[in-house]
């Protein structure tokens, strides 16, 4: 499937992005890859150039898995080939968390965490209110519902009735320090978007067809919200649900079994 | 000049005016419309006007989502909860991200009065000055703030502004030039000047007077513009004084307009400088006219200062 070959590339781009820049978080960069695989290279109307006015918007509220999104930028020709070599350094568009300044193809600053969810609820606001057609995409972590902020923004969106919302909670089960439910429980998320007026979808958040499905549907007159089951470090074994590897950088052997795996294997 | 109304309402007058002819303006508020001013714009265009709930945070959040789809929103509460609560949303989502979101503070300083200490925004000028990008206004009375509306508006950028609830009589007509950065003379004189903002000028103004009977003329400069400072202004017209200062300002004396004037100063030789604001204590409740003279905050305490640094 192409999607899954698109992926596999983006993974590798990602790694090579973190090693070159020596820091980076490449858990939550590889739970997530496919989740922004399927909206850049098939759901999202983004236009030719990311211009338009009435096109598809995305807050990756979780922003330190911002070396993904810049991998499907280079890969889509947003920003030049060579920006790849510049993660994390002086002057770069790819600052260490998301800044649109930097980095016109973001929609969206994002980093202190629960923010995005706050903007992404007041942009799609702002484009029901001028009757625009886009619609809004936020990612966010699960670890990230800690904020106070996100629970705001959830009753304003279901309050406000955007149903040109859509929420895809990466729901990985880490946080930076442990199991987010050792660290401060969610417990049952998909009955508390429920309670907050959402509709909710559960999804295997690495299998396309479902993310397809679930990333298409309109919902009428409240926001959608996806829980998207993932694993933390998606496709290199020994990252898989393992919170070290949050932030953690790989070294010698450990480099090449990565690439080798993310080479290797299928990671639809 | 005898009649009084507070800078909330000034402001919001303006911003209906201004909302007229640019239907990108939106008013946003967390519950407090009738404490801010915001009603009036709510009456104005209630299709314009959004009420997020009592959360200040989501308050700045959804402000700056709207503003990066290309509205104007003009996001308000006391002062206290919106740069106190909402800072780091402020800081980031706003200020980092070089958002247009416009950002109004009501109930400043101690005249906030009966409410009492945790409603009185006394620090809103320190943290707001703090943060890069960040325009900082503080109008003195009602045709100050009326214009300020549209000082805001023509920025492109974040802007604060900081109202009172008390009302204040006009130092100003309605037909003063307003510039943004640009300080205003209001009164010229050669032995003191009396730096004023917000409704500190209007008790400078008072202090003045007195001061005049006594044969000592004061110059009054009114910042209505605390960041970006008008440095050259505030030399100039210190100068014109042999060094004299005093600064006048309803809010904390850390991190306000005191401070910024004394960091533009400290490079001049022979300034002696005082100034006349909140004395690092929170506020309380009571009538304001108690509240301003167990807190030091009157025409004859200015007046005391300024006869202190011309050494009388």
């Amino acid at each position: 499937m192409v999607l899954q070959e698109k992926a596999r590339k983006i993974r590798l781009d990602t790694l090579e992005m973190i090693l070159a820049a020596g820091s980076g978080h490449l858990g939550g960069s590889f739970s997530v890859t496919d989740i922004l695989v399927a909206l850049y290279y098939d759901v999202m109307h983004t236009g030719d150039d990311m211009s338009e006015s009435d096109r598809d918007r995305l807050v990756l509220s979780k922003g330190h898995a911002n070396p993904a999104l810049y991998a499907i930028f280079v890969d889509k020709g947003y920003v030049p080939q060579e920006t790849k070599k510049t993660l994390r350094q002086w002057g770069s568009p790819f600052q260490g968390h998301p800044d649109s300044r930097m980095c016109p193809p973001l929609d969206c600053t994002t980093g202190s965490l629960g923010q995005g969810i706050s903007v992404g609820v007041g942009m799609a606001l702002g484009l029901k209110l001028q009757k625009k057609k886009s619609r809004v995409f936020i990612v966010s972590g699960d670890g990230e519902l800690d904020e106070g902020i996100c629970w705001e923004a959830f009753m304003a969106g279901a309050h406000f009735a955007l149903d040109n919302l859509t929420l895809i909670i990466d729901r990985n089960m880490i946080q930076l320090g442990d199991a987010t439910e050792q660290v401060m429980a969610l417990g049952d998320l998909h009955a508390k978007m429920e309670a907050f007026d959402f509709m909710v979808s559960e999804i295997d958040g690495h299998d396309f067809p479902q993310l397809l499905v679930a990333l298409r549907k309109r919902t009428e007159g409240k926001p959608h919200c996806i829980i998207a089951h993932t694993v933390k470090g998606k496709g290199v074994s020994y990252m898989e649900h393992n919170a070290a590897w949050h932030g953690g950088i790989p070294k010698g052997d450990q480099i090449i079994q990565a690439y080798s795996e993310l080479r290797g294997v299928n990671h639809g | 000049m005898a009649e009084k109304i507070a800078t909330r309402y000034g402001f919001y007058d303006g911003l209906v005016a201004l909302a007229a002819e640019h239907e990108e303006i939106y008013a946003v508020d967390a519950d407090l419309g009738s404490a801010t001013g915001s009603f009036l714009f709510k009456k104005a265009y209630p299709d314009r006007y959004i009420d997020v709930g009592i959360a200040e945070q989501n308050l700045v959040g959804i402000s700056a989502g709207l503003a990066r789809v290309g509205l104007v929103p003009f996001c308000s509460s006391m002062a206290v909860f919106i740069t106190g609560r909402g800072f780091e949303i402020i800081r980031n989502a706003v200020a980092y991200s070089q958002i247009n979101v416009k950002i109004v503070g009501s109930h400043t300083g101690i005249t906030a009065a009966a409410d009492g200490g945790s409603h009185q925004g006394i620090a809103d000028l320190a943290l707001m000055r703090a943060l890069p990008n960040m325009v900082v206004l503080s109008p003195c009375d009602y045709h100050q703030a009326k214009k300020m509306a549209s000082l805001m508006y023509y920025h492109q950028g974040p802007v604060y502004v900081r109202t009172s609830r008390e009302p204040v009589e006009n130092v100003t007509t309605a037909d003063d030039e307003l510039e943004l950065g640009k300080a205003q003379k209001l009164r010229t004189g050669k032995d003191v000047c009396i730096i004023a903002t917000g409704m500190m000028t209007i008790l400078a103004c008072k202090a003045a007077e007195m001061l005049a009977v006594e044969g000592l003329q004061a110059s009054i400069l009114n910042i209505h513009t605390i960041k970006p400072l008008d440095h050259e202004a505030v030399i100039k017209e210190v100068r014109s004084c042999d060094g004299h200062v005093v600064v006048c300002e309803e809010a904390n004396r850390y991190g306000g307009l005191s401070e910024a004037v004394a960091a533009t100063l400290v490079q001049e030789n022979n300034i002696t400088f005082e100034r006349v604001a909140i004395e690092d204590r929170f506020g309380q409740s009571g009538a304001t006219a108690v509240l301003l003279e167990s807190y030091g905050i009157t025409p004859e305490a200015i007046a005391a200062k300024a006869r202190r640094v011309v050494g009388r």
